[in-house]
């Protein structure tokens, strides 16, 4: 069987709020100096997913599928280094200003070139922008069945589909999905897990495998957006916070309660 | 604007979401009167029509087939998805708006793709631009950021709304023209994934969505037992238990208490956090609590930017304190 897993290149989602800076005039997020990018979180859990289904016995190849510029080897390499199989980067500057459904139709056009894919995976949405649509705008490229907020999966007894555990309001639902799917996966998987000395070496000596929009043929796809930005900003906060100062910690706790009845909040 | 304002709505249990009179008022902002703007719902056997008096919308169209509703539609939409589609063909509304629920995240993106259009999801707010196009503002970058998007072609518009961005609207009377249209025919067997079943987890105590009193705690806690102070202080200011994701990944509490942008919104009188830091992605989860009151040993946390009272110290002296005062208090 073969896993496609899309990845994103997004910015460091802990850096502290205060260090967090747009440019208002170009439209875009500064990164604070010296904190690298990283591998999209969600799509750490989807790779945690494939690698779950190994584990399980299920013989399969693993391979991650970026589109984006400017990559960070080291970090796009992360899920190598607990067991993918292969790297598949559409390199390529024109892929900032697609839009998401742009993003879609690059990643089916690179899974098909790759051969196609029996699973693909995503994580439920991209910590940047955080529209939660590539993987559902896959299905529909794809014309395949789509299960989303995946939290875990197994291959039915029959080997020819899935059977999922998606998180559902108020708690969860059992599908069953027919094979090739695609997939979102959430946290609530589980974290993935972590890369030892060896797998780290095995993903140093392995070179991704570059694509770019020409090559797929797509190079007209970022003309026609739908929806310009038009505006970013990090909205005024003016804090007005009254500390409450007791002779020591536990005397804070008793004043905070008299002060809280005092303004009727509890 | 040329062409009309479509609402998706969604069914509850035989009547209408929340979200739906939410959405009523999201579209008076792109459109004159709202009396102009068609609801479409897709309903089973269950749908009682009574529960759309005084919606304010001018016109309802009632998909009718016998698998619609949320809960039976294999979890994952695909059906309401056809319903809706064959609608919007139908009608050819300039506009559709959407909630951002777990069901409109799926069929929002699936119509955008379906009709190769442009999408823009979770908005906070909507107006119309010089050019009689929709502009949105959509939190972005976990919530650290604000973005305006608008329009900029002529075709369909999807825009999904964050839930309880706007207030219901409401004060109509009078019930809207209804249009039933039988779609029992549509089948998606075979193409989509099969629910199995639906598990809904015991919740305990009061739900935060509904909580006057909210209490939440984070990874400052250190481990689950922790938790059980939390339950204790709930017990005592009848407040719903929340809680970071850091701690609900780390095993302490189970993810049905996660407040923010992955978890729960809340809107809560008083928000009382123990140990969360104020991470953006926190906070897009309780902008709309009104008082927040934070309990965390580092005064550089971004919490106390946000809050309205706030304790400096180590949870473990502070919270007993502070829950014994609460006992005390008539
Ligand atoms: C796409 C995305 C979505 C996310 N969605 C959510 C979401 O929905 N909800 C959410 O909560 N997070 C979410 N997060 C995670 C978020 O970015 C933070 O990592 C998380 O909120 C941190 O949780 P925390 O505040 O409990 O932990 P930390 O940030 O580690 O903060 C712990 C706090 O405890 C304090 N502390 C430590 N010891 C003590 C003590 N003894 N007494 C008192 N205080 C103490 C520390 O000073 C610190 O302020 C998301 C992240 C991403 C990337
Ligand atoms: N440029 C990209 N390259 C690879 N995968 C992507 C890209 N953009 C989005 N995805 C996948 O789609 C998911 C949802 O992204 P989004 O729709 O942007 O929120 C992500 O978690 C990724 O798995």
């Amino acid at each position: 069987m073969k896993i496609a897993v899309c990845a994103k290149q997004v910015p460091d989602t802990d850096i502290p709020p205060s260090q967090f800076k747009v440019d208002e005039a170009d439209l875009r997020v500064i990164p604070p100096a010296g904190v690298p990018p990283i591998v999209n979180g969600f799509d750490m859990n989807a790779v945690e997913a494939a690698l779950r289904l190994r584990d399980a016995g299920v013989e399969c190849e693993i391979v991650i599928f970026s589109v984006g510029t400017d990559f960070a080897m080291d970090v796009m390499k992360k899920p190598l280094a607990i067991g993918a199989d292969r790297l598949v980067l559409v390199d390529d500057e024109a892929s900032e200003s697609l839009d998401a459904l742009g993003t879609a139709r690059v990643l089916s056009a690179a899974i098909e070139r790759d051969g196609g894919a029996d699973l693909v995976l995503a994580g439920r949405q991209a910590s940047d922008w955080d529209q939660a649509h590539v993987p559902i705008m896959l299905s529909e490229l794809m014309s395949a069945p789509l299960v989303t907020l995946v939290r875990g999966l197994t291959v039915s007894a029959d080997g020819g589909g899935f059977e999922v555990e998606r998180v559902a309001e108020g708690g969860f639902q059992r599908v069953a999905c027919p094979m090739p799917a695609v997939m979102s996966v959430t946290n609530e998987l589980g974290e993935a897990r972590y890369a030892n000395l060896r797998g780290i070496m095995m993903a140093s000596r392995k070179q991704p495998e570059t694509m770019t929009l020409a090559g797929l043929g797509l190079s007209d796809l970022v003309s026609g957006k739908a929806l310009e930005m038009t505006r970013l900003f990090v909205p005024a906060s003016e804090s007005n916070v009254e500390m409450i100062e007791g002779d020591d910690e536990s005397d804070s706790g008793r004043l905070l309660a008299l002060k809280l009845r005092e303004a009727k909040l509890i | 604007m040329s062409g009309n304002v479509l609402i998706v709505g969604e069914v509850l249990e035989g009547g209408l979401h929340p979200t739906v009179r939410q959405l009523v008022n999201a579209a008076g902002r792109v459109c004159e009167d709202v009396s102009e703007v068609t609801l479409c719902l897709a309903v089973d056997g269950t749908f009682d029509d009574a529960c759309i008096a005084g919606l304010g919308v001018g016109k309802v169209v009632l998909l009718e087939h016998p698998g619609a509703s949320p809960d039976s539609d294999s979890g994952v939409y695909s059906l309401i998805t056809e319903l809706v589609s064959e609608e919007v063909k139908r009608s050819s509304p300039s506009v559709v708006l959407v909630a951002k629920t777990d069901a409109g995240s799926v069929v929002s993106a699936r119509l955008a793709a379906r009709f190769g259009t442009g999408l823009a999801s979770d908005c906070i707010d909507l107006a119309l631009n010089a050019e009689q196009r929709v502009a949105v503002t959509r939190p972005v970058h976990g919530g650290s950021a604000l973005a305006v998007y608008e329009f900029a072609d002529n075709g369909l518009q999807v825009v999904s709304v964050r839930p309880g961005a706007f207030d219901p609207f409401g004060g109509l009377s009078g019930m809207p023209e209804i249009e039933r249209v039988d779609v029992s025919g549509l089948d998606v067997s075979g193409t989509a994934p099969v629910l199995i079943e639906t598990v809904l987890e015991d919740r305990e105590g009061i739900p935060l969505e509904q909580a006057d009193v909210v209490v939440s705690g984070g990874r400052g806690l250190g481990g689950p037992e922790p938790f059980e102070q939390l339950r204790e202080l709930c017990g005592l200011l009848n407040a719903a238990l929340g809680a970071s994701r850091a701690a609900c990944d780390a095993g302490w509490i189970d993810h049905s208490h996660q407040v923010g942008l992955t978890g729960k919104s809340i809107s809560p009188t008083t928000y009382i956090t123990i140990g969360i830091s104020g991470a953006s992605q926190h906070m897009a989860g309780c902008s709309s609590a009104r008082n927040i009151v934070a309990i965390d040993k580092d005064r550089e946390a971004n919490i106390f930017s946000h809050a309205r009272y706030g304790v400096v110290g180590d949870w473990a002296k502070v919270l007993p304190a502070f829950t014994a005062a609460v006992a005390e208090l008539d």
